[in-house]
């Protein structure tokens, strides 16, 4: 990010400081004129008064949209699990020398990260149970969830393991190791370490996803703030509500994403590959990152 | 199948709908996505911090539950919209976040010579981002940008959940009083994917057209 903001500019000399100034000032007074016409508008509709934002400190309230948020970390949990696994089996035959099974996983990824989970969703809501498959409604969110996230985490996998140096899949063939064992003792577990971010990353992703608990009236936090809502009329409060209820939770995720980034996968300070004690490569420009 | 042609007009609606709002969203997310992504970048410090708190909180936040404030808590305050226009709004506001990330990608590759050559032949800020930075920064995210119009493709369905009539709302109610849940999904699913091919098909040929090799 450093790097970004001094290609665009120099360090500013006094004629750049004051107009630097005068955007800041500029941008402040935009910023206040949006936050006065908001909350005008709050106000002249009677949403302001201390009686409407009242219920959310107290216990009761925030204990049912806690239920509701713990619902949603069930489904994500179980849609993370399930998805992770079906991906990582996915990207695997899409790589694998057996082409009907590289044909396979190839056509179910391509469907399934084109077609919208809310699709999937009115499938398992309207269709299956007529063919007798009636989930329980936990499931009836999770299952469409894990369909299409399961093709989203095989292109992660695949990225993941693509991106890694040929070389490594080659020593593990050269020392004798079969394709299987090259894949579990070489390039998974170096390929696993680099991809931590983006896997966490995929899960904010699925976490905002099990949202759609909403369409399906499994009462995760959305749904919880919809049934809430409805029993105290409190509408834009209730929402904002929960709306920083997400906020809170996916953007510490997002933040976890980034330092996981930044330390290259790593979650403790001896474990996985320490780039810095490697030798140099013999010859330059010839890796594939 | 029978089921699919003898309601062609409503699927056909449904389908027209979808494309417009993908069209308008996509238009309306990259003009945010751009001024996003400058904002991030400015010499003025408020201003990045705008930026990157727009990011942030429409990043971070399910774009259903931002449907269901718009549409049905914002009235409560006086703040209506047609229906279609709020779905067109957020759907743009929330893709705008992910779409000045990339575009910020793209900005991050352009070399820190060509910034340079820029400014010491006298360019502004502004002028620099035009005419330099942007038109190399956005040819190396062309595919990334691709990536983000399928997934608001696949998005703008959301609006069914409060009520656009699009693609999958039409789906849902023709399987409703047809009852062949099978020949409709499977039909809508394959507009789907048709519509994701032709973003992708449209975004190979500006990549082969546009992208620098270096």
């Amino acid at each position: 990010m450093n790097q970004t903001q001094q290609i665009l500019f120099d360090e500013p000399g006094p004629r750049a400081r004051r107009r630097i100034r005068i955007a800041t000032v500029l941008g402040a007074i935009l910023l206040a004129g949006a936050a006065v016409g908001a909350v005008y508008q709050f106000a002249s509709h009677g949403e302001l008064t201390a009686a409407r934002w009242e219920p959310f400190t107290t216990w009761p309230i925030w204990r049912y949209l806690l239920n509701g948020l713990w619902a949603t970390v069930r489904a994500a949990a179980a849609t993370a699990v399930l998805s992770a696994t079906l991906g990582l089996l996915l990207a695997l035959g899409r790589l694998s020398t057996h082409r009907p099974l590289r044909w396979l996983a190839g056509a179910y990824v391509e469907i399934f990260r084109t077609v919208p989970t809310l699709l999937l969703i009115y499938v398992t809501l309207f269709a299956l149970p007529q063919y007798g498959m009636n989930f329980p409604l936990f499931w009836k969110l999770v299952v469409p969830l894990v369909v299409s996230n399961s093709a989203a985490f095989a292109e992660i996998f695949r990225a993941g393991i693509l991106a890694l140096d040929r070389g490594q899949t080659e020593a593990g063939l050269a020392v004798g190791l079969r394709r299987g064992q090259v894949m579990a003792l070489v390039v998974l577990p170096q390929a696993l370490l680099q991809l931590t971010p983006s896997l966490v990353s995929q899960l904010v992703g699925l976490l905002k996803d099990t949202s759609l608990g909403f369409v399906v009236s499994y009462t995760e936090l959305l749904y919880s703030g919809q049934v809430l809502s409805s029993y105290t009329h409190l509408l834009i409060q209730t929402f904002l509500v929960v709306a920083l209820i997400y906020l809170v939770v996916n953007a510490s995720l997002s933040k976890f994403a980034r330092v996981l980034q930044a330390r290259n996968g790593r979650f403790g300070g001896r474990r996985g590959r320490r780039t810095a004690d490697l030798p140099p490569p013999l010859i330059e420009g010839n890796s594939t990152r | 199948m029978d089921a699919l042609t003898a309601h062609l007009s409503e699927l056909g609606h449904g389908l027209v709908t979808t494309v417009e709002l993908t069209v308008v969203t996509t238009v309306g997310a990259m003009l945010l996505g751009i001024v996003v992504a400058t904002l991030r970048i400015a010499p003025v410090p408020l201003l990045r911090a705008i930026g990157t708190a727009y990011v942030e909180v429409f990043q971070n936040l399910p774009l259903l539950a931002l449907l269901v404030l718009f549409v049905f808590a914002l009235p409560t305050i006086g703040i209506t919209f047609p229906l279609f226009t709020s779905a067109a709004i957020v759907i743009a506001v929330y893709e705008g976040a992910y779409l000045a990330e990339a575009i910020r990608a793209g900005i991050n590759t352009v070399g820190v010579g060509q910034a340079e050559a820029a400014r010491a032949i006298g360019l502004t800020f502004g002028q620099s981002l035009r005419h330099v930075i942007l038109p190399q920064g956005l040819r190396a995210v062309i595919q990334p940008i691709g990536n983000i119009c399928i997934a608001l493709l696949m998005n703008t369905s959301l609006a069914a959940a409060v009520g656009v009539v699009e693609l999958t709302q039409a789906a849902n109610t023709v399987n409703l009083i047809e009852a062949q849940p099978i020949a409709v999904f499977t039909g809508a699913g394959l507009a789907y994917m048709l519509l994701a091919l032709i973003i992708g098909q449209v975004t190979g040929l500006l990549e082969r057209r546009l992208a620098i090799v270096r």
